[in-house]
């Protein structure tokens, strides 16, 4: 019955009936467009968000001021004539007494000890420093702002919940009233954290800082950059350009795309076996981090540079040919110009994944404790990505901030090497 | 065209490789992620106190550790690998075997493992028997006959009536790391041999044991959380119903968020680790390869901060990291041995 009513239907009432579901169709289509960016933009918002605030106290650190004598024979300094009298001198003696003299009550071992966990062992090496340049503050007495120790820190920062019973807190009743006290004679302060950017990796959160990290990150993805572009460019323009259509480079192009999928530790093994085994290139070096990330990029740089060739287009490779032109010279002159901004584009891209990249510096040794800022691409260095690891896995509750705040520095470092590949872009894109 | 460029990356490798230098100035370890954090930080004093470069410290696990620390002699291989158990005869012979003849072996403390619970939930009290029949995948037929079943229990309380009626929810970490291996061992294999005949069949037929007393469930009560503590902790806290395993420190430093329960009637506590009332704990070694000595500079010394009061002894601060300090006479011996490099014999 119904189906022998729609055939007397005209064309135009058929398709006037079925206007309002497909606007209705259509309308949906849109919401769930918008609906799944708004998902997207929240849990973006929720993410930055978290890391956001878990970094902010990251970026400021508490120091408590003492009255340090610097005392020959508590420094156990016998003859300042010797080259390492300095170094090797006893200033944590000096700062427990400082730490006893500004706390006279304090007599008990255990309470003692307490008081001595205050200042962190950064204190000495800051000492030590002081005294090494100027050698003339020996048998002293200064006013210097000492690093408080992480948890000590955590107090003055709000972390510490006072509430909780005494026995289940890291800071106990007395140290509070000694924190009080420091606080109420304005001999605590607090700064900007310059170590979390001038330092190396360290144990004690307070000395932290990601220096070595980001020095490594960028040994390593400046080898990568040497390396892969050069290499993914001239891969490119050959298989594009001169290149015969034969089933050696379909093969080729086949493995290309393939290897562009290959899972990124696979990359660390080959480079585990080939750059470290066989060649006997060191261990944990950016050179050989360099190296795996350039085999891991190249693929990425090679497609991105052969799509950006393919669409340069054929008449002005024509002209060039028709004025005289040899191959070499189109390619040169006038292919690889207007094909550069899409390569940069790939090419950058592909960085930013290596800089993200930890699995395959694991296997080559790059997961490590690494203090000393790498000066060169043979130094044993980390990578920040691999700082943040190893940052998350520590037992010290401050260090959750310092991971946040290594991240907010990562992503930073992604958005300016993105922002580059935008720049780029723009300067030097021609559109027909 | 891939082949190419190998030898192009090849060829230049090649070019590179001329430049390392023969040397090495910087003390290199390796190994057990567990000693680790103690290694670390005693590294770190080490290269701020002296004129020494900061040794590199890489968590490889014990395993993985000593297979590249026996691989040679040489400045490119490792001067010192961390374990966190005693090197295995297999792992000796390999390295007598590759010309690693004298090794210095140093204990430098314990650890221990818990299994922890959420502050908001009621601390329990386990014994090895109760982690054995809740966590192994096959445990014996409850019916009392000599025979292995796949595990029935559901929850806490049907393998031990004064524990509380919840699902058994354990997490842990991967097969990988040095902490499964030394919970399997000394916490499922020692509740394991609590059963009489399960404890005489590792005589007779070790394989059925080792499979029997190794294997965990893998239904979804042991959880494999991953090697990282924290966030075993954080899970723990957003669901008090379940149990966490990982190592003393870590319960340590989050005292306010979990807590340790009692095994065989013994808290985790500093005191119990160390006086070995607490079953679950393991000793922590490192290894020094003699040979090395002289051609790294700063080994010696790096041994001698390790090995003195001021960090492993009783008051040092590897303590105040959570290692749990060698008894006194111990600590004697490793001090002597450290000092006097004496070659370990197997």
């Amino acid at each position: 019955m119904s189906s022998h009513q729609t055939e007397v239907l005209s064309t135009a009432e058929r398709v006037n009936r079925s206007l309002k579901r497909r606007y209705a169709a259509e309308r949906r289509f849109r919401f769930y467009g918008l609906a799944s960016i708004l998902v997207a933009l929240v849990f973006l918002v929720i993410l930055l968000g978290s890391i956001f605030f878990t970094a902010i106290p990251a970026f400021q650190k508490s120091y408590i001021g003492l009255n340090v004598t610097f005392d020959a024979e508590t420094l156990g300094i016998e003859n300042i004539e010797a080259s390492n009298a300095f170094l090797t001198a006893d200033y944590d003696a000096v700062i427990k007494a400082a730490l006893r003299q500004r706390f006279p009550d304090v007599s008990s071992r255990s309470e003692k000890r307490t008081l001595y966990s205050t200042i962190s062992v950064g204190g000495t090496y800051q000492l030590a420093d002081m005294l090494q340049a100027q050698p003339e503050l020996l048998n002293t007495t200064q006013f210097v702002w000492l690093t408080a120790d992480d948890e000590i820190d955590g107090y003055f920062k709000g972390k510490i919940d006072i509430s909780a019973p005494e026995s289940e807190r890291r800071i106990k009743d007395n140290q509070i009233a000694w924190l009080e006290s420091l606080k109420a004679n304005g001999e605590v302060k607090k700064g900007f954290n310059w170590t979390f950017l001038t330092a190396g990796d360290s144990r004690e959160p307070e000395l932290a800082g990601i220096r070595s990290a980001l020095t490594g990150s960028f040994l390593t993805l400046l080898i990568t950059l040497l390396l892969s572009f050069p290499l993914g460019v001239a891969a490119a323009i050959y298989l594009e350009e001169f290149a015969p259509k034969n089933r050696w480079t379909d093969l080729i192009e086949v493995n290309i795309n393939n290897l562009a999928a290959v899972p990124s530790i696979v990359f660390g093994l080959l480079g585990l076996a080939v750059f470290i085994n066989f060649f006997g290139l060191p261990r944990s070096a950016p050179i050989v981090g360099g190296l795996v990330l350039t085999l891991m990029t190249l693929p990425t740089v090679i497609i991105a540079s052969r799509a950006s060739i393919q669409s340069v287009p054929p008449s002005i490779r024509e002209a060039a040919l028709g004025v005289g032109a040899s191959a070499m010279q189109t390619v040169l002159h006038h292919v690889l110009p207007l094909a550069l901004p899409g390569m940069l584009t790939g090419t950058i891209i592909g960085m930013a994944r290596a800089l993200g990249e930890t699995a395959p510096l694991l296997m080559i040794g790059m997961v490590a404790f690494i203090v000393e800022t790498p000066q060169g691409i043979f130094d044993p260095s980390t990578a920040l990505p691999v700082q943040i690891y190893l940052w998350t896995d520590s037992p010290e509750r401050a260090f959750s901030e310092l991971t946040a705040a290594a991240i907010i520095v990562l992503l930073l470092f992604l958005v300016s090497m993105n922002l580059l590949a935008v720049l780029l872009r723009r300067k030097f894109e021609r559109r027909w | 065209m891939s082949k190419s460029l190998f030898v192009a990356l090849t060829v230049l490798s090649f070019a590179v490789t001329g430049q390392v230098s023969a040397a090495r100035e910087q003390i290199d370890i390796v190994g057990s992620s567990t000693v680790y954090p103690f290694s670390t930080v005693v590294a770190e004093r080490f290269g701020k106190t002296t004129g020494y470069k900061t040794p590199k410290i890489e968590s490889t696990g014990t395993g993985g550790g000593m297979k590249l620390f026996c691989k040679g002699i040489g400045v490119e291989h490792p001067d010192i690998s961390n374990a966190s158990r005693r090197i295995k005869s297999s792992e000796y012979a390999d390295c007598q075997k590759n010309g690693v003849k004298e090794i210095v072996e140093v204990l430098i403390g314990y650890d221990g493992i818990v299994i922890a619970n959420s502050k908001n939930a009621k601390a329990v009290e386990l014994t090895l028997k109760d982690i054995f029949l809740a966590l192994a995948k096959q445990v014996p037929n409850p019916d009392g006959s000599e025979t292995v079943v796949d595990n029935p229990y559901k929850t806490w309380n049907q393998l031990n009536p004064a524990l509380p009626k919840v699902k058994i929810e354990v997490l842990g970490p991967p097969p990988t790391s040095g902490t499964r291996d030394a919970f399997d061992e000394l916490a499922v294999e020692g509740g394991c041999k609590t059963f009489d005949w399960l404890k005489a069949m590792e005589k007779t037929n070790s394989s059925e044991y080792k499979r029997i007393c190794h294997t965990l469930r893998e239904d979804n009560t042991y959880i494999e959380a991953g090697e990282n503590d924290n966030l075993i902790v954080q899970k723990l806290v957003a669901n008090p119903n379940a149990f966490g395993v990982f190592g003393f420190s870590f319960l340590d430093q989050n005292r306010d968020k979990v807590q340790g329960s009692l095994i065989n009637g013994s808290a985790p506590t500093f005191e119990n680790i160390s006086s070995g009332e607490y079953v679950v704990s393991r000793p922590l070694y490192f290894y020094v390869k003699k040979a090395h000595i002289n051609s790294v500079p700063g080994i010696k010394e790096f041994l001698d901060e390790f090995t003195s009061a001021k960090a492993m002894g009783e008051e040092g601060y590897l303590v105040d990291r959570g290692l749990i300090p060698l008894s006194a006479e111990e600590y004697k011996v490793t001090r002597e041995n450290a000092q006097q490099l004496k070659s370990l014999k197997m």
